[in-house]
């Protein structure tokens, strides 16, 4: 249980999907000029990662891995397409379970779904699954937990950018530019957990 | 070489940048810069990856419906992920060890969807796959560069070759130790794109807002 909620802790803070493995960075930046939909997306994010892990972690343990499937066969080298096709797939059954039972939520994510399949933050969270041989209880966590570091990066940002528009910035620096400044920024103030023991 | 051509491979390099200017393929770019090796690495397999995906969703274009086209390149974009990850495992074990999840992670790498689905989808195969070298340059340059300003001045050497005697082993240079830590990064990305538009006028952003210029007399 313990190191259930390190593991947690850690997905969340020291390891951040966004600030420190900048992953997911595309929809990172050009979906965070509003706190609303920043919200919506990362709530999407979240939810989508905490099924696409577990799932991924049984398709790992009883199709791919050595001697799972067929005795003496390792198929891992299968991994990463299989994984992308899962996660598309539950991307799109996701959205039409949301259309059928909770309307009000499909419209309020609805747009924001499609775009999560391409979202680096949720294969990466899959293949740092795999290459550190998680649990399937320890998938579910580390899903959740990575999903939740997503979301949180996001709204930070959104939340600074909605002050930033009155700043003046220098001409060049518009845009793009001071918002790199300002996530490599975010960045460094979560590096100050990395010397945290768990 | 004709104008097109060079426009369609050339174009991205400074005019177009698929990093400065589209925002895409961010994603796995950043972590692997602190060392030239790895970013070289990265840039070579997201070069071949890009060019020959845009080839083969362009030789198949007009027989794709177009509701099922975005698994269809999926599908050959991963396939095409997965040997070149086959590749480094066989040759470059190492350096493949280090790159970790970012060479599957070429997969989402926004740069080769969105030339797939912006330039393939139109374009004949030849032209498609100089497209994908051009974009693959581009995304190249940006990532050299900043490894190369990273690897220099955070470890004092270039491709693990020792450029500067570091003050440990006994020579004068302290290595900046935040140039290996992955907030350098995005300060080096914000600084290369702050460059890249003053030299080019035209890439700048409009404001959202403008700051009031108070009137004379107006300050209290």
């Amino acid at each position: 249980m313990e190191g259930l909620l390190s593991l947690f802790v850690k997905s969340v803070f020291i390891e951040n999907m966004a600030l420190t493995f900048f992953l997911g960075m595309c929809t990172f930046i050009a979906i965070s000029k509003k706190i609303e939909t920043a919200i919506g997306l990362g709530i999407a994010v979240v939810v989508v990662q905490a099924i696409t892990l577990p799932v991924n972690n049984i398709i790992l343990n009883v199709f791919l891995k050595e001697n799972a499937l067929i005795q003496g066969v390792d198929l891992r080298f299968l991994g990463l397409i299989t994984y992308i096709a899962v996660i598309a797939a539950i991307v799109q059954v996701l959205e039409m379970t949301l259309d059928k039972f909770a309307p009000a939520l499909h419209q309020a994510l609805g747009i924001f779904l499609p775009l999560i399949t391409v979202n680096c933050a949720i294969l990466g969270g899959t293949l740092f699954m795999a290459e550190r041989d998680y649990t399937f209880v320890e998938s579910v966590v580390y899903g959740f937990g990575s999903g939740f570091s997503w979301m949180l990066a996001i709204i930070i940002l959104a939340g600074v950018r909605e002050r930033l528009k009155y700043s003046d910035v220098p001409k060049g620096l518009q845009g793009l530019g001071i918002i790199f400044i300002t996530v490599g920024l975010m960045s460094l103030g979560f590096m100050s957990f990395s010397g945290i023991q768990l | 070489m004709t104008t097109e051509t060079r426009k369609v491979l050339l174009g991205p390099l400074f005019d177009n940048n698929p990093i400065t200017l589209q925002i895409l393929g961010i994603c796995s770019a950043l972590a692997v810069t602190s060392s030239m090796n790895t970013a070289l690495l990265m840039s070579l397999s997201l070069t071949l990856v890009v060019a020959f995906s845009n080839m083969f969703i362009s030789t198949v274009r007009n027989h794709i419906p177009s509701s099922i086209r975005i698994i269809v390149q999926m599908t050959i974009i991963a396939s095409l992920v997965i040997v070149v990850d086959q590749i480094l495992r066989a040759y470059a074990f190492d350096t493949s060890k280090r790159l970790s999840v970012f060479v599957g992670l070429i997969i989402t790498n926004c740069i080769v969807m969105g030339r797939a689905e912006a330039f393939a989808m139109q374009n004949p195969p030849g032209i498609s796959f100089l497209d994908g070298i051009g974009n693959g340059l581009g995304y190249s340059l940006i990532l050299m560069s900043v490894a190369f300003i990273r690897e220099l001045f955070g470890s004092g050497s270039l491709f693990g070759l020792q450029i500067i005697p570091l003050l440990k082993d006994g020579g004068w240079y302290v290595p900046n130790g935040l140039l290996l830590l992955p907030p350098s990064a995005f300060f080096l990305i914000g600084i290369l794109i702050w460059i890249l538009r003053t030299k080019k006028p035209e890439q700048r952003e409009a404001a959202e807002f403008r700051i009031h210029e108070p009137a004379k007399g107006e300050y209290h």
